[in-house]
């Protein structure tokens, strides 16, 4: 499994797939690995995105006008795949569409696409008992989210749970830039170390080059996923060229 | 009249919970079980930051169950503020016009800001007082939510902050005003279908942002464990007092319940207290809207499959990549792409029926209700009455069958005046 944090910070990069369409979004990925992302987490767009801020809201909306679907997403990441072999590849998603396609089926395409694993932001552990053994069946890593609200009886259960690394919520509230990195982040990576060898990558609100190596200070990496979706919508025309100059940035002092 | 055909949709269960096989505890053939299950269907299916908060609200519902003072605290607010118990009505003229079954009608459009949703909102409300939070938020359909919600707020002192879509907004003016003067924030929700749907999302960010601070008083039977058990129990006491005043008025139980199902809180409110009585039959009525073509109408049951929104596992009207559709009615109140989880249990148990109404057969019932008994029902309730236009004439004069009117139609006078059109 190319899950493997090469850097440190290693950088994830989240693009909503299909934003502003599917071929547009291969650029984009390839562009990010081009410049230095080491994980890439595909976005599959809702209708209902409860845990996303407004940028990745607009882009799902985008993204479900021409019909962007599961399928689809899982197809991308097969043709990234051929082109990108030692780059971290996941799903992110919701957890209805996986349900709709059938938990097996899903496992089984994503397997077959070359993806690593996946997160699935409305799945806490308690609920991902099937989810659980289909995924380790198809040797995929499953990454849950730990939120600085999670207690640390919650946090030993996330820990557990997870493969491939730990997504550290930097804080409470939805997908989306920060001014500031709140210091809950750090405390929530303390708190995680206890239970897990894992690498633990914090996400929410990470957007500049300063609170790319703030998280490195830290943490193992971090995600950068609304600063992204945002770079592709205010460069229409050009979105993979300006994906990796802004990666190129985050990165230019490692 | 023609019964409403209703296809049998083939349900795959997908096992889910099969977690709590590994802890020990009972499988899912114990509905309302502390873990949320009835049948395959609820559990609680959010974000991890919002995990803690529900634990923290469980195990605080948990212990004001048991606690006596809180109970009476409840029982003593619903009597002398809200107005219960709510009168259960003979409707004398309506039995006659339709010439079937007499009908009773449970009056829980009497209460207190004119709908069964107070019950509920002072019962959090005390929880919220319990739990030492400071801040409610809520999501609104009809609106109904959101003023019981906001005059809760008032009398225990809470802030108070309602998301409304935009084009409920539109919809039910007069409730946005009865909340500002409430003194609470209404904030517009301007994405996906501008109704309740789009509220809850916005509520649940809201929620996610500010779970240290703040409550989420979500007004149905949906939602994530303990949502959907808590509710209904707070709205229990409907049945518990239509079954008392039946038998009362009656001597025997009835041959039917009906009520409108949103997400189904007056429904399970006024059914729960008869689950175990076979023989009365249990009809839920849900919002087949201008259309069945998937977009047209919110009847779950007629074209909607099991899957998760807004954190439960449940009924919901999708397409065939798990995008959740758009749904209409014009009762905003039943205006949602999925119903309550012990709803599902107790459809594919056979226990209740679950018939759709449309637009136009609520408008009819409304005016049939205004001009027989002195009722302007909410247009939620008269997808009730509509059901009981179609079945009592086909019942023998013997039957006898409850009505839930769960609420007033002020609110849509404006809607109602825009699609009766009456002259004279």
């Amino acid at each position: 499994m190319p899950l493997i944090f090469h850097k440190k910070p290693a950088l994830v990069v989240y693009v909503t797939c299909g934003d502003p369409d599917l071929a547009t979004t291969r650029e984009i990925v390839l562009a990010a690995i081009e410049a230095g992302a080491d994980v890439i987490e595909l976005g599959v767009p809702f209708s209902d995105p409860v845990a996303d801020g407004p940028v990745i809201q607009r882009a799902s909306e985008r993204a479900l006008k021409h019909g962007t679907s599961l399928a689809q997403v899982l197809k991308l990441a097969a043709e990234i795949r051929e082109q990108a072999q030692s780059t971290g590849l996941i799903v992110f998603s919701y957890l209805n569409p996986i349900l709709r396609m059938g938990l097996e089926k899903f496992c089984k395409v994503m397997r077959h696409a070359g993806l690593d694993g996946a997160l699935l932001t409305d799945l806490p552990v308690e609920e991902a008992g099937q989810y659980l053994r289909e995924m380790r069946q198809a040797d995929l890593a499953t990454i849950f989210l730990a939120a600085p609200t999670s207690t640390d009886e919650r946090l030993k259960r996330v820990a557990e749970a997870s493969t491939g690394f730990v997504y550290a919520v930097s804080r409470t509230g939805v997908t989306g830039a920060r001014q500031q990195l709140a210091g809950e982040a750090k405390t929530l990576v303390r708190r995680l170390r206890k239970y897990t060898k894992l690498p633990v990558a914090v996400g929410f609100g990470v957007s500049t080059a300063e609170q790319f190596a703030e998280v490195g200070e830290f943490a193992d990496a971090a995600v950068v996923g609304s600063a992204i979706v945002e770079t592709i919508e205010r460069n229409r025309g050009r979105e993979a060229a300006a994906v990796g100059e802004f990666v190129g940035k985050l990165t230019a002092d490692q | 009249m023609a019964t409403v055909p209703r296809t049998k949709v083939k349900v795959k269960i997908p096992t889910l919970g099969e977690e709590r096989a590994r802890v020990g505890h009972p499988g899912p053939k114990n509905p309302g079980s502390e873990l949320g299950r009835f049948g395959a269907y609820g559990g609680r299916y959010v974000p991890e930051t919002l995990m803690s908060a529900l634990e923290e609200l469980e195990s605080a519902y948990e212990k004001a169950k048991r606690d006596r003072k809180f109970q009476r605290r409840l029982e003593e607010l619903l009597r002398t503020y809200a107005g219960r118990p709510t009168p259960l009505f003979f409707a004398r003229r309506l039995t006659k016009d339709l010439g079937g079954a007499k009908i009773y009608l449970k009056r829980e459009d009497l209460l207190h800001t004119g709908a069964h949703k107070i019950n509920n909102c002072l019962g959090q409300g005390l929880l919220v007082e319990r739990m030492g939070k400071r801040r409610v938020i809520a999501e609104t359909g009809a609106g109904q939510h959101g003023v019981a919600t906001a005059t809760v707020c008032a009398l225990l002192g809470f802030e108070c902050v309602v998301y409304m879509g935009t084009e409920d907004m539109r919809r039910q003016e007069l409730n946005v005003f009865r909340m500002r003067l409430l003194g609470a924030e209404v904030r517009g929700v301007d994405s996906g279908s501008r109704t309740l749907k789009d509220a809850i999302n916005e509520a649940m960010r809201d929620w996610v942002t500010n779970v240290r601070t703040t409550h989420y008083l979500l007004g149905s039977v949906l939602g994530a464990h303990p949502y959907p058990t808590m509710v209904r129990d707070f709205h229990r006491v409907i049945g518990r007092e239509a079954r008392a005043q039946i038998l009362k008025a009656e001597g025997a139980l009835p041959t039917a319940i009906i009520a409108c199902v949103g997400g189904g809180s007056n429904a399970i409110g006024i059914f729960y207290e008869f689950i175990k009585d076979k023989k009365v039959k249990l009809i839920g009525v849900e919002a087949g809207g201008r259309g069945e073509a998937l977009g047209d109408h919110a009847a779950r049951f007629r074209g909607g499959s099991p899957g998760v929104l807004q954190g439960t596992y449940s009924y919901v009207l999708q397409d065939e990549a798990g995008q959740i559709a758009l749904t209409h009615s014009i009762s905003a109140g039943l205006d949602y792409p999925s119903i309550g989880p012990e709803h599902a249990a107790l459809r594919d148990a056979g226990r209740a029926e679950y018939v759709p109404a449309s637009d136009a057969e609520a408008l009819g019932a409304t005016t049939l209700l205004a001009r027989t008994e002195g009722i302007i029902p909410a247009l939620e309730s008269a997808h009730a009455v509509a059901e009981v236009v179609k079945r009592a004439p086909k019942m023998k004069k013997s039957d006898v069958v409850m009505v839930n009117v769960s609420g007033r139609g002020d609110k849509d006078i404006g809607i109602m005046r825009e699609s009766l059109k009456l002259d004279g």
